[in-house]
Protein backbone atom coordinates (compact mmCIF):
# COMPACT_ATOMS: atom_id res chain seq x y z
CA UNK A 1 0.00 0.00 0.00
CA UNK A 2 2.83 2.29 1.32
CA UNK A 3 4.56 1.41 -2.01
CA UNK A 4 1.97 1.98 -4.43
CA UNK A 5 1.15 5.66 -2.90
CA UNK A 6 5.20 6.21 -3.02
CA UNK A 7 5.57 5.38 -6.75
CA UNK A 8 2.23 7.24 -7.71
CA UNK A 9 3.63 10.38 -6.39
CA UNK A 10 6.83 9.59 -8.01
CA UNK A 11 5.10 8.73 -10.89
CA UNK A 12 3.28 12.01 -11.30
CA UNK A 13 6.71 14.07 -10.43
CA UNK A 14 8.25 12.58 -13.10
CA UNK A 15 5.65 13.02 -15.72
CA UNK A 16 4.53 16.47 -15.14
CA UNK A 17 8.72 17.04 -15.01
CA UNK A 18 9.20 15.08 -18.58
CA UNK A 19 6.27 16.66 -19.81
CA UNK A 20 8.14 19.94 -19.43
CA UNK A 21 11.32 19.34 -20.90
CA UNK A 22 9.51 16.77 -23.87
CA UNK A 23 9.25 18.81 -26.92
CA UNK A 24 6.07 16.77 -28.21
CA UNK A 25 5.69 16.98 -32.12
CA UNK A 26 6.44 20.47 -33.11
CA UNK A 27 3.60 22.58 -35.15
CA UNK A 28 5.18 23.21 -38.21
CA UNK A 29 3.90 22.28 -42.05
CA UNK A 30 5.39 20.50 -44.48
CA UNK A 31 5.47 22.11 -48.54
CA UNK A 32 7.97 20.36 -50.61
CA UNK A 33 9.26 22.34 -53.42
CA UNK A 34 9.73 20.27 -56.23
CA UNK A 35 10.66 20.56 -59.69
CA UNK A 36 7.58 21.15 -61.21
CA UNK A 37 5.76 23.13 -58.42
CA UNK A 38 5.20 22.68 -54.96
CA UNK A 39 3.47 19.75 -53.14
CA UNK A 40 1.34 19.97 -49.72
CA UNK A 41 1.81 17.55 -47.27
CA UNK A 42 -0.52 16.28 -44.64
CA UNK A 43 1.69 15.53 -41.73
CA UNK A 44 -0.97 15.41 -39.01
CA UNK A 45 -4.31 13.82 -39.21
CA UNK A 46 -6.68 12.41 -37.63
CA UNK A 47 -6.53 8.91 -36.12
CA UNK A 48 -7.77 6.22 -38.26
CA UNK A 49 -11.02 4.76 -35.76
CA UNK A 50 -9.22 1.50 -34.28
CA UNK A 51 -6.73 3.73 -32.86
CA UNK A 52 -8.95 6.11 -31.11
CA UNK A 53 -8.60 4.61 -27.99
CA UNK A 54 -4.76 5.20 -28.13
CA UNK A 55 -4.61 8.94 -29.81
CA UNK A 56 -6.70 11.31 -31.53
CA UNK A 57 -4.28 12.88 -33.83
CA UNK A 58 -1.42 11.38 -36.02
CA UNK A 59 1.68 12.63 -36.98
CA UNK A 60 4.30 12.02 -39.52
CA UNK A 61 7.73 11.34 -38.18
CA UNK A 62 9.01 14.17 -39.75
CA UNK A 63 7.04 16.60 -36.27
CA UNK A 64 10.22 15.12 -34.46
CA UNK A 65 12.87 16.04 -35.94
CA UNK A 66 15.17 18.74 -35.45
CA UNK A 67 14.54 21.81 -37.94
CA UNK A 68 17.59 21.33 -39.26
CA UNK A 69 16.38 17.94 -40.75
CA UNK A 70 13.03 19.10 -41.19
CA UNK A 71 14.16 21.54 -43.68
CA UNK A 72 16.02 19.13 -45.67
CA UNK A 73 12.52 17.21 -46.89
CA UNK A 74 10.99 20.92 -47.90
CA UNK A 75 12.87 21.15 -50.70
CA UNK A 76 13.88 18.11 -53.87
CA UNK A 77 17.50 20.12 -54.45
CA UNK A 78 18.43 19.59 -50.67
CA UNK A 79 17.10 15.90 -50.04
CA UNK A 80 19.84 13.83 -50.39
CA UNK A 81 16.88 10.80 -51.27
CA UNK A 82 16.59 12.60 -54.45
CA UNK A 83 19.86 10.96 -55.45
CA UNK A 84 18.69 7.49 -55.33
CA UNK A 85 15.23 8.28 -57.03
CA UNK A 86 17.43 9.27 -60.09
CA UNK A 87 19.23 6.08 -60.06
CA UNK A 88 15.84 4.60 -59.52
CA UNK A 89 15.24 5.99 -62.77
CA UNK A 90 18.16 5.02 -64.48
CA UNK A 91 17.24 1.20 -63.78
CA UNK A 92 14.00 1.74 -65.01
CA UNK A 93 15.14 2.57 -68.01
CA UNK A 94 17.91 0.00 -68.52
CA UNK A 95 17.20 -3.11 -70.33
CA UNK A 96 18.69 -5.16 -67.75
CA UNK A 97 16.05 -8.31 -68.67
CA UNK A 98 17.51 -11.57 -69.66
CA UNK A 99 16.11 -10.70 -72.49
CA UNK A 100 16.04 -7.29 -73.02
CA UNK A 101 13.48 -6.33 -71.04
CA UNK A 102 13.36 -3.17 -68.96
CA UNK A 103 10.74 -1.52 -66.61
CA UNK A 104 9.89 1.63 -69.01
CA UNK A 105 8.74 -1.42 -71.98
CA UNK A 106 6.11 -2.70 -69.82
CA UNK A 107 4.79 0.05 -67.97
CA UNK A 108 5.91 3.13 -69.72
CA UNK A 109 7.24 5.74 -67.26
CA UNK A 110 7.21 5.72 -63.28
CA UNK A 111 3.83 7.68 -63.58
CA UNK A 112 1.74 4.19 -64.64
CA UNK A 113 2.71 3.31 -60.23
CA UNK A 114 1.06 6.45 -58.99
CA UNK A 115 -1.12 5.23 -55.99
CA UNK A 116 0.75 2.12 -55.29
CA UNK A 117 3.00 2.94 -52.31
CA UNK A 118 -0.37 4.21 -50.97
CA UNK A 119 -2.12 1.29 -51.12
CA UNK A 120 0.60 -1.18 -50.06
CA UNK A 121 1.29 -3.67 -47.84
CA UNK A 122 -1.94 -4.89 -49.64
CA UNK A 123 -3.43 -8.84 -50.35
CA UNK A 124 -3.32 -9.13 -54.05
CA UNK A 125 -6.59 -9.97 -55.57
CA UNK A 126 -5.67 -12.53 -57.48
CA UNK A 127 -2.92 -14.61 -56.12
CA UNK A 128 -4.23 -14.15 -52.59
CA UNK A 129 -0.97 -12.66 -51.33
CA UNK A 130 0.01 -9.84 -49.20
CA UNK A 131 2.70 -8.14 -51.44
CA UNK A 132 4.36 -5.63 -50.11
CA UNK A 133 6.07 -2.66 -53.29
CA UNK A 134 9.12 -4.72 -52.99
CA UNK A 135 7.14 -7.94 -53.97
CA UNK A 136 5.52 -6.08 -56.59
CA UNK A 137 9.47 -5.48 -57.91
CA UNK A 138 10.60 -8.76 -57.00
CA UNK A 139 8.01 -10.54 -58.96
CA UNK A 140 8.75 -8.41 -61.97
CA UNK A 141 12.66 -8.93 -61.59
CA UNK A 142 12.01 -12.89 -61.32
CA UNK A 143 8.62 -13.88 -63.36
CA UNK A 144 9.55 -11.07 -65.83
CA UNK A 145 12.59 -10.02 -66.31
CA UNK A 146 14.27 -14.19 -66.00
CA UNK A 147 16.42 -12.45 -63.23
CA UNK A 148 17.80 -13.41 -60.27
CA UNK A 149 15.83 -12.37 -56.98
CA UNK A 150 17.52 -8.62 -56.17
CA UNK A 151 18.57 -8.63 -52.29
CA UNK A 152 15.68 -7.33 -50.43
CA UNK A 153 17.82 -4.31 -48.86
CA UNK A 154 20.44 -3.43 -51.78
CA UNK A 155 20.97 -0.77 -53.64
CA UNK A 156 18.50 -1.91 -57.05
CA UNK A 157 15.96 -2.84 -54.59
CA UNK A 158 15.97 0.39 -52.61
CA UNK A 159 16.78 2.86 -55.56
CA UNK A 160 13.64 1.19 -56.99
CA UNK A 161 11.43 1.34 -53.74
CA UNK A 162 12.26 5.41 -53.54
CA UNK A 163 11.17 6.02 -57.24
CA UNK A 164 7.96 4.30 -56.97
CA UNK A 165 7.11 5.84 -53.61
CA UNK A 166 7.77 8.97 -55.10
CA UNK A 167 4.88 8.66 -57.70
CA UNK A 168 2.29 8.23 -54.87
CA UNK A 169 3.74 11.68 -52.60
CA UNK A 170 1.01 13.57 -51.44
CA UNK A 171 -1.45 11.26 -52.10
CA UNK A 172 -3.12 9.50 -48.52
CA UNK A 173 -2.00 6.76 -47.03
CA UNK A 174 -5.04 3.90 -47.99
CA UNK A 175 -4.28 0.94 -46.34
CA UNK A 176 -7.32 -1.77 -46.62
CA UNK A 177 -7.65 -3.53 -42.73
CA UNK A 178 -10.97 -5.79 -43.83
CA UNK A 179 -11.68 -8.23 -46.19
CA UNK A 180 -8.81 -10.34 -47.16
CA UNK A 181 -6.31 -8.17 -45.51
CA UNK A 182 -7.89 -8.76 -41.97
CA UNK A 183 -5.87 -11.66 -41.08
CA UNK A 184 -2.53 -9.70 -41.34
CA UNK A 185 -3.46 -6.88 -40.16
CA UNK A 186 -4.43 -8.94 -37.32
CA UNK A 187 -0.80 -11.15 -36.97
CA UNK A 188 0.83 -7.20 -37.57
CA UNK A 189 -1.46 -6.22 -34.61
CA UNK A 190 -0.39 -8.91 -32.36
CA UNK A 191 3.61 -8.42 -33.05
CA UNK A 192 3.14 -4.63 -32.52
CA UNK A 193 2.16 -5.68 -28.89
CA UNK A 194 4.62 -8.30 -28.08
CA UNK A 195 7.35 -7.31 -25.88
CA UNK A 196 10.31 -8.67 -27.45
CA UNK A 197 13.91 -9.43 -26.33
CA UNK A 198 15.66 -9.46 -23.62
CA UNK A 199 14.60 -5.99 -22.69
CA UNK A 200 11.28 -7.15 -23.05
CA UNK A 201 9.67 -4.01 -25.25
CA UNK A 202 7.26 -4.26 -27.77
CA UNK A 203 6.75 -1.52 -30.75
CA UNK A 204 3.69 0.17 -28.71
CA UNK A 205 5.60 0.33 -25.56
CA UNK A 206 8.23 2.99 -27.51
CA UNK A 207 5.68 4.66 -29.88
CA UNK A 208 2.23 4.23 -28.21
CA UNK A 209 3.17 4.42 -24.39
CA UNK A 210 6.20 7.00 -24.81
CA UNK A 211 5.70 9.17 -27.82
CA UNK A 212 7.23 12.49 -27.61
CA UNK A 213 9.56 11.42 -25.16
CA UNK A 214 13.14 11.11 -25.27
CA UNK A 215 14.70 7.84 -24.94
CA UNK A 216 18.16 8.96 -24.06
CA UNK A 217 19.07 11.62 -27.42
CA UNK A 218 16.50 10.28 -29.17
CA UNK A 219 12.77 11.75 -30.05
CA UNK A 220 10.54 9.18 -29.94
CA UNK A 221 7.82 9.39 -32.63
CA UNK A 222 5.02 7.18 -33.22
CA UNK A 223 6.84 4.91 -35.38
CA UNK A 224 4.91 6.06 -38.52
CA UNK A 225 5.93 4.59 -42.19
CA UNK A 226 4.07 7.04 -44.61
CA UNK A 227 8.06 8.61 -45.02
CA UNK A 228 9.33 5.29 -46.06
CA UNK A 229 11.59 4.84 -47.41
CA UNK A 230 13.48 7.51 -45.92
CA UNK A 231 16.76 8.73 -46.64
CA UNK A 232 18.37 8.57 -42.61
CA UNK A 233 21.25 10.69 -42.29
CA UNK A 234 22.80 8.53 -39.57
CA UNK A 235 23.03 5.76 -42.19
CA UNK A 236 23.82 8.21 -44.89
CA UNK A 237 21.63 5.87 -46.88
CA UNK A 238 17.59 5.29 -48.24
CA UNK A 239 16.17 2.58 -45.33
CA UNK A 240 13.20 1.00 -46.48
CA UNK A 241 10.42 0.24 -43.19
CA UNK A 242 11.23 -3.21 -42.82
CA UNK A 243 15.03 -2.66 -42.22
CA UNK A 244 13.25 0.02 -39.64
CA UNK A 245 12.25 -2.61 -38.17
CA UNK A 246 14.98 -4.74 -37.87
CA UNK A 247 16.74 -1.63 -35.94
CA UNK A 248 14.10 -1.17 -33.72
CA UNK A 249 13.78 -4.87 -32.83
CA UNK A 250 17.56 -5.53 -32.33
CA UNK A 251 17.74 -2.78 -30.03
CA UNK A 252 15.37 -4.59 -27.45
CA UNK A 253 17.97 -7.62 -27.52
CA UNK A 254 16.12 -9.87 -29.38
CA UNK A 255 16.58 -11.98 -32.64
CA UNK A 256 15.01 -10.23 -35.42
CA UNK A 257 12.59 -11.15 -38.35
CA UNK A 258 14.70 -10.91 -41.44
CA UNK A 259 12.87 -8.39 -44.26
CA UNK A 260 10.36 -9.95 -46.30
CA UNK A 261 9.78 -12.42 -44.09
CA UNK A 262 5.67 -13.25 -43.27
CA UNK A 263 6.16 -11.28 -39.42
CA UNK A 264 7.51 -8.29 -41.16
CA UNK A 265 5.62 -8.28 -44.23
CA UNK A 266 2.45 -8.29 -41.50
CA UNK A 267 3.78 -6.18 -39.26
CA UNK A 268 4.25 -3.79 -42.09
CA UNK A 269 0.56 -3.70 -43.11
CA UNK A 270 -0.56 -3.30 -39.72
CA UNK A 271 2.26 -0.02 -38.77
CA UNK A 272 0.91 0.95 -42.58
CA UNK A 273 -2.77 1.09 -41.72
CA UNK A 274 -2.15 3.21 -38.44
CA UNK A 275 -1.01 6.35 -40.49
CA UNK A 276 -4.12 6.03 -42.87
CA UNK A 277 -4.87 9.54 -43.75
CA UNK A 278 -1.51 10.68 -44.03
CA UNK A 279 0.20 11.91 -47.02
CA UNK A 280 2.99 9.38 -48.50
CA UNK A 281 6.41 11.70 -48.04
CA UNK A 282 8.09 9.36 -51.26
CA UNK A 283 11.03 9.81 -49.79
CA UNK A 284 11.83 11.55 -46.51
CA UNK A 285 14.23 12.56 -44.48
CA UNK A 286 14.95 11.32 -40.95
CA UNK A 287 18.25 11.23 -38.81
CA UNK B 1 44.89 -38.68 -6.16
CA UNK B 2 41.93 -37.64 -4.60
CA UNK B 3 43.13 -34.37 -3.74
CA UNK B 4 44.06 -33.29 -7.40
CA UNK B 5 40.60 -34.13 -8.26
CA UNK B 6 38.83 -31.71 -5.33
CA UNK B 7 41.23 -28.81 -6.98
CA UNK B 8 40.56 -29.50 -10.50
CA UNK B 9 36.69 -29.13 -9.42
CA UNK B 10 37.24 -25.97 -7.35
CA UNK B 11 39.30 -24.05 -10.18
CA UNK B 12 36.38 -25.10 -12.52
CA UNK B 13 33.68 -23.76 -10.63
CA UNK B 14 35.53 -20.50 -9.94
CA UNK B 15 36.04 -20.17 -13.74
CA UNK B 16 32.34 -21.08 -14.20
CA UNK B 17 30.88 -18.33 -12.14
CA UNK B 18 33.28 -15.41 -11.26
CA UNK B 19 31.70 -15.09 -7.51
CA UNK B 20 31.14 -18.06 -6.08
CA UNK B 21 28.23 -17.21 -3.49
CA UNK B 22 26.74 -14.79 -6.36
CA UNK B 23 23.21 -16.41 -6.37
CA UNK B 24 22.20 -17.13 -9.86
CA UNK B 25 19.00 -15.08 -11.08
CA UNK B 26 16.79 -17.98 -11.21
CA UNK B 27 17.30 -18.10 -8.04
CA UNK B 28 16.52 -14.55 -6.65
CA UNK B 29 14.04 -14.41 -3.62
CA UNK B 30 11.71 -11.46 -4.31
CA UNK B 31 9.35 -11.36 -1.11
CA UNK B 32 6.88 -8.15 -2.67
CA UNK B 33 9.70 -7.15 -4.94
CA UNK B 34 12.36 -6.96 -2.20
CA UNK B 35 15.48 -8.77 -2.20
CA UNK B 36 16.72 -8.92 1.23
CA UNK B 37 20.32 -10.05 0.86
CA UNK B 38 23.28 -8.97 -1.50
CA UNK B 39 23.54 -10.91 -4.42
CA UNK B 40 27.43 -11.48 -4.18
CA UNK B 41 27.48 -11.66 -0.16
CA UNK B 42 29.54 -8.24 -1.07
CA UNK B 43 29.29 -4.85 -0.70
CA UNK B 44 28.57 -2.78 -3.52
CA UNK B 45 31.31 -0.11 -5.37
CA UNK B 46 29.13 3.01 -5.63
CA UNK B 47 31.33 4.58 -8.34
CA UNK B 48 31.29 1.54 -10.67
CA UNK B 49 27.34 1.82 -10.25
CA UNK B 50 27.83 5.18 -11.85
CA UNK B 51 29.54 3.90 -14.16
CA UNK B 52 27.48 0.82 -14.96
CA UNK B 53 24.29 3.35 -15.19
CA UNK B 54 25.63 6.06 -17.33
CA UNK B 55 27.11 3.18 -20.06
CA UNK B 56 24.86 2.49 -22.95
CA UNK B 57 26.12 -1.35 -23.32
CA UNK B 58 25.57 -1.95 -19.59
CA UNK B 59 22.73 -0.47 -17.80
CA UNK B 60 21.95 2.46 -19.30
CA UNK B 61 19.87 3.64 -16.97
CA UNK B 62 20.02 7.43 -18.21
CA UNK B 63 18.44 6.44 -21.06
CA UNK B 64 15.23 6.36 -18.92
CA UNK B 65 16.14 8.18 -16.16
CA UNK B 66 17.50 11.65 -15.14
CA UNK B 67 19.51 11.83 -12.17
CA UNK B 68 20.70 15.32 -11.04
CA UNK B 69 23.39 14.38 -8.87
CA UNK B 70 25.26 13.31 -12.23
CA UNK B 71 25.12 16.78 -13.66
CA UNK B 72 27.58 15.24 -16.59
CA UNK B 73 25.52 12.73 -18.64
CA UNK B 74 25.03 13.85 -21.82
CA UNK B 75 21.25 13.72 -22.95
CA UNK B 76 19.37 11.57 -20.52
CA UNK B 77 16.05 10.49 -21.27
CA UNK B 78 12.92 11.30 -19.16
CA UNK B 79 10.65 8.35 -20.06
CA UNK B 80 10.82 7.04 -16.39
CA UNK B 81 10.71 9.54 -12.86
CA UNK B 82 13.99 11.25 -11.88
CA UNK B 83 15.85 8.82 -9.84
CA UNK B 84 16.60 11.76 -7.01
CA UNK B 85 15.56 11.22 -3.42
CA UNK B 86 14.91 7.21 -4.32
CA UNK B 87 16.82 6.56 -1.34
CA UNK B 88 14.38 8.67 0.50
CA UNK B 89 11.39 6.60 -0.72
CA UNK B 90 13.04 2.90 -0.86
CA UNK B 91 14.71 0.33 1.08
CA UNK B 92 17.92 -1.19 -0.05
CA UNK B 93 16.01 -4.62 -0.47
CA UNK B 94 13.59 -2.62 -2.39
CA UNK B 95 15.58 -0.88 -4.87
CA UNK B 96 17.70 -4.50 -5.11
CA UNK B 97 14.54 -5.66 -5.91
CA UNK B 98 13.76 -2.94 -8.54
CA UNK B 99 16.84 -3.32 -10.50
CA UNK B 100 16.97 -7.04 -10.60
CA UNK B 101 13.66 -7.15 -11.89
CA UNK B 102 11.51 -3.87 -11.67
CA UNK B 103 8.39 -6.02 -12.89
CA UNK B 104 8.22 -7.54 -9.44
CA UNK B 105 7.41 -4.48 -8.39
CA UNK B 106 6.11 -2.49 -10.70
CA UNK B 107 3.48 -5.02 -12.43
CA UNK B 108 4.28 -4.59 -16.36
CA UNK B 109 6.76 -2.28 -15.76
CA UNK B 110 8.47 -0.74 -18.67
CA UNK B 111 11.90 -0.65 -16.98
CA UNK B 112 13.92 -3.97 -18.29
CA UNK B 113 14.71 -7.17 -15.69
CA UNK B 114 18.81 -6.68 -15.49
CA UNK B 115 19.08 -10.17 -13.60
CA UNK B 116 16.97 -12.12 -15.55
CA UNK B 117 17.86 -14.92 -17.94
CA UNK B 118 14.37 -17.25 -18.57
CA UNK B 119 11.05 -16.19 -20.15
CA UNK B 120 11.75 -14.07 -23.01
CA UNK B 121 10.16 -14.14 -26.36
CA UNK B 122 13.08 -14.12 -28.94
CA UNK B 123 15.85 -13.21 -26.84
CA UNK B 124 19.09 -12.31 -28.56
CA UNK B 125 22.91 -11.88 -27.85
CA UNK B 126 23.20 -8.27 -26.83
CA UNK B 127 22.31 -6.00 -29.77
CA UNK B 128 23.58 -8.26 -32.21
CA UNK B 129 19.83 -8.74 -33.55
CA UNK B 130 20.94 -12.61 -33.90
CA UNK B 131 20.19 -15.71 -31.40
CA UNK B 132 22.49 -16.09 -28.53
CA UNK B 133 24.70 -18.45 -28.68
CA UNK B 134 24.77 -20.79 -25.39
CA UNK B 135 23.22 -19.70 -22.16
CA UNK B 136 21.83 -16.03 -21.93
CA UNK B 137 23.88 -13.97 -19.38
CA UNK B 138 21.65 -11.52 -17.41
CA UNK B 139 21.80 -8.21 -18.66
CA UNK B 140 24.10 -6.93 -15.40
CA UNK B 141 26.09 -8.98 -13.50
CA UNK B 142 25.11 -9.94 -9.68
CA UNK B 143 27.96 -7.66 -8.50
CA UNK B 144 26.60 -5.06 -11.13
CA UNK B 145 23.66 -4.90 -9.67
CA UNK B 146 24.99 -4.48 -6.04
CA UNK B 147 27.37 -1.28 -7.24
CA UNK B 148 24.16 0.13 -8.87
CA UNK B 149 22.36 -0.15 -5.65
CA UNK B 150 24.85 1.33 -3.85
CA UNK B 151 25.15 4.37 -5.65
CA UNK B 152 21.09 4.43 -5.75
CA UNK B 153 21.30 4.59 -1.53
CA UNK B 154 23.32 7.68 -1.77
CA UNK B 155 20.98 9.17 -4.13
CA UNK B 156 19.54 11.53 -0.80
CA UNK B 157 16.82 14.28 -1.45
C1 LIG C 1 13.42 0.66 -27.30
C2 LIG C 1 12.52 1.55 -27.95
C3 LIG C 1 11.90 1.17 -29.28
C4 LIG C 1 11.17 0.05 -29.61
C5 LIG C 1 10.80 -1.11 -28.71
C6 LIG C 1 10.80 0.21 -31.00
N1 LIG C 1 11.30 1.36 -31.50
FE1 LIG C 1 10.94 2.15 -33.35
N2 LIG C 1 12.17 3.73 -32.93
C7 LIG C 1 12.81 3.94 -31.72
C8 LIG C 1 13.60 5.16 -31.81
C9 LIG C 1 14.45 5.74 -30.68
C10 LIG C 1 13.41 5.66 -33.11
C11 LIG C 1 14.02 6.94 -33.70
C12 LIG C 1 13.18 8.11 -33.30
C13 LIG C 1 11.77 8.02 -33.85
O1 LIG C 1 11.54 8.30 -35.02
O2 LIG C 1 10.86 7.59 -33.09
C14 LIG C 1 12.50 4.75 -33.78
C15 LIG C 1 12.04 4.92 -35.08
C16 LIG C 1 11.11 4.10 -35.70
C17 LIG C 1 10.58 4.33 -37.02
C18 LIG C 1 10.96 5.50 -37.94
C19 LIG C 1 9.96 6.61 -37.85
C20 LIG C 1 10.36 7.78 -38.72
O3 LIG C 1 9.49 8.57 -39.08
O4 LIG C 1 11.53 7.92 -39.04
C21 LIG C 1 9.70 3.33 -37.28
C22 LIG C 1 8.89 3.14 -38.55
C23 LIG C 1 9.68 2.47 -36.11
N3 LIG C 1 10.55 2.97 -35.17
C24 LIG C 1 8.89 1.33 -35.99
C25 LIG C 1 8.99 0.44 -34.92
C26 LIG C 1 8.32 -0.85 -34.87
C27 LIG C 1 7.40 -1.37 -35.94
C28 LIG C 1 8.69 -1.45 -33.70
C29 LIG C 1 8.41 -2.83 -33.21
C30 LIG C 1 8.74 -3.91 -34.05
C31 LIG C 1 9.54 -0.51 -33.00
N4 LIG C 1 9.70 0.60 -33.77
C32 LIG C 1 10.05 -0.72 -31.71
C33 LIG C 1 12.71 3.16 -30.59
C34 LIG C 1 12.01 1.98 -30.49
C1 LIG D 1 13.54 1.62 -20.61
C2 LIG D 1 13.30 2.43 -19.48
C3 LIG D 1 14.04 2.24 -18.18
C4 LIG D 1 15.36 1.89 -17.95
C5 LIG D 1 16.46 1.63 -18.99
C6 LIG D 1 15.55 1.89 -16.54
N1 LIG D 1 14.38 2.20 -15.91
FE1 LIG D 1 14.09 2.42 -13.88
N2 LIG D 1 12.11 2.82 -14.19
C7 LIG D 1 11.49 2.90 -15.41
C8 LIG D 1 10.08 3.22 -15.21
C9 LIG D 1 9.07 3.42 -16.32
C10 LIG D 1 9.88 3.32 -13.82
C11 LIG D 1 8.59 3.65 -13.05
C12 LIG D 1 7.91 2.42 -12.54
C13 LIG D 1 6.92 1.92 -13.55
O1 LIG D 1 5.96 2.65 -13.83
O2 LIG D 1 7.07 0.85 -14.07
C14 LIG D 1 11.17 3.05 -13.21
C15 LIG D 1 11.40 3.10 -11.82
C16 LIG D 1 12.64 2.99 -11.23
C17 LIG D 1 12.89 3.16 -9.81
C18 LIG D 1 11.86 3.59 -8.77
C19 LIG D 1 11.84 5.11 -8.86
C20 LIG D 1 10.96 5.80 -7.86
O3 LIG D 1 11.28 6.92 -7.53
O4 LIG D 1 9.97 5.23 -7.45
C21 LIG D 1 14.24 2.98 -9.62
C22 LIG D 1 14.99 3.07 -8.31
C23 LIG D 1 14.81 2.69 -10.91
N3 LIG D 1 13.83 2.70 -11.85
C24 LIG D 1 16.17 2.44 -11.14
C25 LIG D 1 16.73 2.12 -12.38
C26 LIG D 1 18.11 1.73 -12.57
C27 LIG D 1 19.14 1.69 -11.47
C28 LIG D 1 18.26 1.44 -13.89
C29 LIG D 1 19.46 0.89 -14.65
C30 LIG D 1 20.24 -0.15 -14.05
C31 LIG D 1 17.01 1.71 -14.54
N4 LIG D 1 16.09 2.11 -13.58
C32 LIG D 1 16.76 1.59 -15.90
C33 LIG D 1 12.09 2.75 -16.65
C34 LIG D 1 13.43 2.41 -16.87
Amino acid sequence: MHRTATSLIALTFGAALAGAVAADPVEDTLVIEAEDGTVEMVTTAPAPDFLKAVTDTIYSGWHYREAETRDLERDDFDNPGMVYVDRGLDLWNSAIGKGGESCAGCHEGPESMAGLRAVTPRVDEKTGALMTVENYIDACVTERMGLESWNWTGNEMKDMLALISMQSRGMAVDIAIDGAAAPFWEEGKELYYTRFGQLEMSCANCHEDNQGKYIRADHLSQGQINGFPTYRLKDAGIVSAQQRFVGCVRDTRAETFKPNSDEFKALELFVASRGNGLSVEGVSVRH
Amino acid sequence: MKRKLCLVVAVGASLATPALTEVAPSEVYFAEGKVETSLTGMQGDAANGVKVMTTAGLGNCVACHTIAALPDVQFPGDIAPPLDGVADRWTEAELRGIVANAKMTFEGSFMPAFYKTEGFIRPGGGYTGKAPEGDLPPILTGQEIEDVVAFLLTLKE
